[in-house]
């Protein structure tokens, strides 16, 4: 097949945000009519790359050509003009307003600066009737459901296009991860409307995590890693297996490594029993079965919803169908406060953020937990406090070990023991580690992961989610592989169980 | 397992079929308001027969009583439905009493001038807090509060004390009556629903007006639709400005002085109103006639008051709360249900 000229072509491109460098040397070509779908992990540059081509971001180094022409775009109002359209996750319309005003705002037909309603509603009716869809566009946007809104947005892209430059405009569709809230039919019928527009010469830039969907509907990929491109491949040249490679950037035998760790066989009965536990958007429903001093790894890509579940099994997310148990009594997990009172502790990715207080002590930060669950109207003695935050101090190797430091200032090995510390001075029964290991030098790396095995020697039960597979692998008894937000293999370890077997479920989705 | 993904079904079709059925009745708020006031207007008519209820001037007393509550609410419309709040209304107010009756009495300068001058300040206001607003990214909340302090601060910095208006011109434009075969209104309300007009025109036939509800809507999503949302931004509380000087000059013309406590508070009645006529406070639902209701809503509350004699004028206040608060609760349960 003799290549045509590429519509778009970015060469070298390179954004610096302050202290990361998140695209280096990037480059994409997009050919028209072809769906071309860019993949990559979560930060692995995909926004940054698509936010500098519409020109959200200003671009660093590297040139942009559209048909031939050098271009830089200042706003996504400028390379509207220019015939790239982008559409993003979240549906960015007005819910308040008329598909019809949505399709058209900001270009309404006026007339003496009258906007003229019926002309609109026509006009409206007729794109959307010539892209095949059957929408009334008087009824508002929030009449519909997100499927429905996500098709409108591409309308409006396709609209805009048209009446910029007359019949075609639309040169290049960006579709920024469309999929990820919607159900299989409406996927479908997305992916249809993309078709048809293919068909039309349009070039679709698809952004998925899907990988499925990537290898149904797509013709070619681009895979990014860390800011940099790893490989530009035909979609039947790549199967899934060597394109999770990519991603990842291992390859499968460079991760055969034996486990050395003696994991303990010294398992209790059931702690806590979730069945059927799920929440729209976040993760598909699970059944999963946590036992006194086991640990549970999750693997999984990320975005695969291994941060969910854990909200989910800690009510800082609500689910929409299941039930979780614990000890055999059912709980309600509707807000964090219900799952710290059943004994669950949960220690977020972003510690920064969602976990300490930076500018308050490290006894403070130990100390905060448990002083919301004794409640804040029985504080905790002087005495006793001190001896605790001492306690934990020694025992976890807290550096600089003075209870008075301000958190802030601590490395991020040490912010992350402060976090242990303050959710196993309440003594949970189950402790939810996500990402505990990530950002921190390998030393403190390696105490954390020592002192996950202590603890669940100790009887208490563990689900630990991190990004490396071998981390996973020698703590866990039991690997829980997510996959397209779907929790779609447990596995027992056992010597058979290796980085790569887990890989090649992560990438088949199929427990073999 | 096959190889085909299976995405979890979202909820969103049933939540947004009931969605639809609340909000295909957008304009359910609005006639709720409209309800009200006829209702309330005829439980007056049917108790207060005998003491000239009836009359159709008292109707149009309304729109004589409140012509300047209803320009300020109207600013306050645009502001609000852009998901915004302007809290400088009331002290807009003052100080246009007090500016005027200023230069009108102490500095001689003739009227036009002075009203041009007093609606040029007051929009000057407004367009510097919507600056400040769009440009610092700060709240419009405490942007509108520092404002409020200011205009009331300039009224005390021009006299401590009220100033009365004696020019000849102002009185007779006062008294003007406009006779509409029933009964008669005041250049001020006549003035007030003429505002009124323009505003649902530009509301519903500009392009500006549909920015307006946008990024009520979702100012982000306006703002990655390419819609300029500081300019609309920076506009919004402009009108507001303007509106609120404007209604700053009826009331002058109302009461015929300045007085530096004039209007206090008032933009808490001016968002009442708004609220009280179906606005979303949140943004991008509502219609200013709505707010014309909510007027007429809050202004009944008074005249009823009055016909029933014995009770003292601070059960407005309670009335105008009570209904506040059953409005706010039913925008609850409207947006309670629109979220997923």
């Amino acid at each position: 097949m003799a290549e045509p000229q590429p519509v778009l072509q970015m060469t070298g491109i390179v954004k610096e945000f302050p202290g990361v460098r998140a695209l280096s040397g990037v480059d994409f070509r997009l050919f028209p009519g072809e769906i071309h779908a860019l993949l990559g992990e979560n930060g692995a540059g995909k926004s940054t790359l698509i936010k500098v081509l519409t020109g959200v971001h200003s671009l660093d180094g590297g040139t942009i050509t559209l048909d031939g022409e050098s271009v830089r775009f200042a706003s996504p109002l400028q390379a509207q003009q220019a015939g790239i359209s982008t559409v993003y996750q979240e549906v960015n319309l007005c819910p308040n307003l008329s598909v019809a005003e949505n399709i058209f705002i900001g270009r309404e037909p006026t007339r003496a600066g009258r906007i003229q309603w019926k002309r609109m509603r026509r006009e409206a009716a007729e794109l959307v009737d010539r892209l095949g869809l059957d929408i009334d566009v008087t009824a508002p946007l929030s009449s519909y459901p997100l499927a429905v809104q996500q098709l409108v947005a591409i309308v409006r892209s396709v609209g805009t296009g048209d009446s910029v430059s007359g019949g075609s405009g639309t040169k290049v569709l960006i579709l920024d991860e469309p999929t990820s809230s919607l159900d299989r039919g409406e996927v479908l019928e997305l992916f249809s409307l993309m078709r048809r527009l293919k068909e039309q010469g349009v070039a679709i830039l698809f952004v998925s995590h899907f990988l499925d969907q990537i290898y149904e509907v797509c013709d070619r990929m681009t895979v990014l890693r860390n800011g940099t491109l790893v490989g530009e491949h035909m979609v039947r040249d790549l199967d899934q297996v060597g394109l999770v490679q990519l991603m990842i950037g291992k390859a499968l035998d460079q991760l055969e490594e034996l486990h050395d760790h003696q994991l303990h066989s010294d398992v209790g009965e059931t702690l806590l029993k979730a069945e059927a536990l799920g929440r729209a958007g976040g993760i598909a429903p699970f059944d999963l079965e946590v036992k006194k001093g086991e640990v549970i790894g999750l693997a999984g890509l990320l975005g695969s919803g291994r941060t969910e579940l854990a909200r989910l099994l800690f009510g800082a997310d609500q689910p929409d169908s299941g039930t979780v148990s614990i000890g055999g009594k059912q709980v309600s997990m509707n807000a964090p406060n219900d799952a710290i009172g059943a004994g669950v502790a949960f220690c977020s990715e972003n510690r920064k953020t969602e976990g300490l207080v930076p500018d308050l002590t490290v006894r403070e930060n130990i100390i905060l937990a448990l002083q919301a669950a004794r409640g804040w109207t029985r504080p905790i003695p002087a005495s006793q406090r001190d001896e605790l935050v001492a306690k934990y101090i020694k025992a976890l190797d807290i550096r600089p070990a003075n209870p008075e430091a301000r958190v802030g200032q601590l490395s991020g090995g040490n912010q992350q023991k402060v976090l242990l510390a303050r959710w196993l001075i309440t003594q949970p029964k189950l402790l939810i580690l996500d990402e505990p290991t990530r950002g921190i030098d390998i030393g403190a790396k390696a105490e954390i992961q020592k002192l996950v095995v202590s603890l669940s020697e100790d009887g208490m039960s563990v689900l630990y989610i991190a990004a490396e597979l071998e981390e996973v692998l020698r703590l866990s008894h039991t690997i829980g592989v997510l996959r397209d937000r779907r929790l779609v293999a447990q596995l027992t370890n056992g010597p058979e169980i290796t980085t790569s077997r887990i890989l090649e479920t992560i990438a088949s989705g199929e427990h073999q | 397992m096959s190889a085909t993904t299976q995405t979890p079904t979202t909820p969103a079709s049933s939540t947004a079929s009931k969605a639809a059925r609340l909000l295909g009745d957008r304009r359910l708020p609005v006639l709720a308001t409209a309800a009200l006031f006829l209702a309330m207007y005829i439980g007056g008519l049917s108790r207060y027969q005998n003491y000239g209820f009836a009359e159709p001037q008292v109707f149009l007393n309304l729109f004589i009583d409140n012509g300047y509550l209803l320009v300020a609410a109207v600013g306050a419309t645009f502001v609000i439905l852009s998901g915004g709040i302007d809290l400088s209304v009331g002290s807009v107010i003052g100080f246009t009493t007090m500016f005027t009756a200023w230069l009108v009495e102490r500095q001689g300068v003739p009227l036009v001038i002075a009203v041009v001058l007093a609606l040029g300040v007051g929009s000057f206001g407004g367009f510097l807090m919507g600056y400040v607003i769009h440009n610092f990214e700060i709240q419009p909340f405490i942007v509108t509060l520092a404002g409020l302090f200011l205009f009331r601060g300039l009224c005390l910095v021009i006299s401590k004390e009220s100033i009365s208006i004696g020019d000849a011109s102002v009185s007779s434009l006062a008294q003007t009556r406009v006779s509409l075969g029933l009964g008669e209104l005041s250049i001020g309300a006549l003035l007030a629903l003429v505002v009124l007009g323009i505003a649902f025109y530009v509301l519903h036939y500009t392009r500006f007006g549909r920015r307006v509800y946008a990024i009520g809507g979702n100012e982000q999503s306006a703002m990655l639709m390419g819609l300029p949302q500081g300019g609309t931004k920076i506009a919004v509380y402009t009108v507001s400005g303007f509106c609120s000087a404007l209604a700053g000059l009826l009331f002058t013309l109302y009461i015929q002085s300045g007085d530096p406590l004039h209007a206090t508070g008032m933009e808490l009645d001016a968002i009442a109103a708004v609220v009280i006529g179906g606005t979303l406070l949140t943004g991008g639902s509502g219609y200013v006639i709505g707010t014309l209701f909510g007027v007429l809503v809050l202004g009944l509350i008074k005249s009823l008051i009055q016909f029933e004699g014995t009770l003292s004028s601070w059960w407005t206040k309670i009335a105008t709360g009570v209904l506040l608060c059953a409005f706010i609760l039913i925008q609850r349960a409207m947006t309670a249900r629109k979220k997923t």
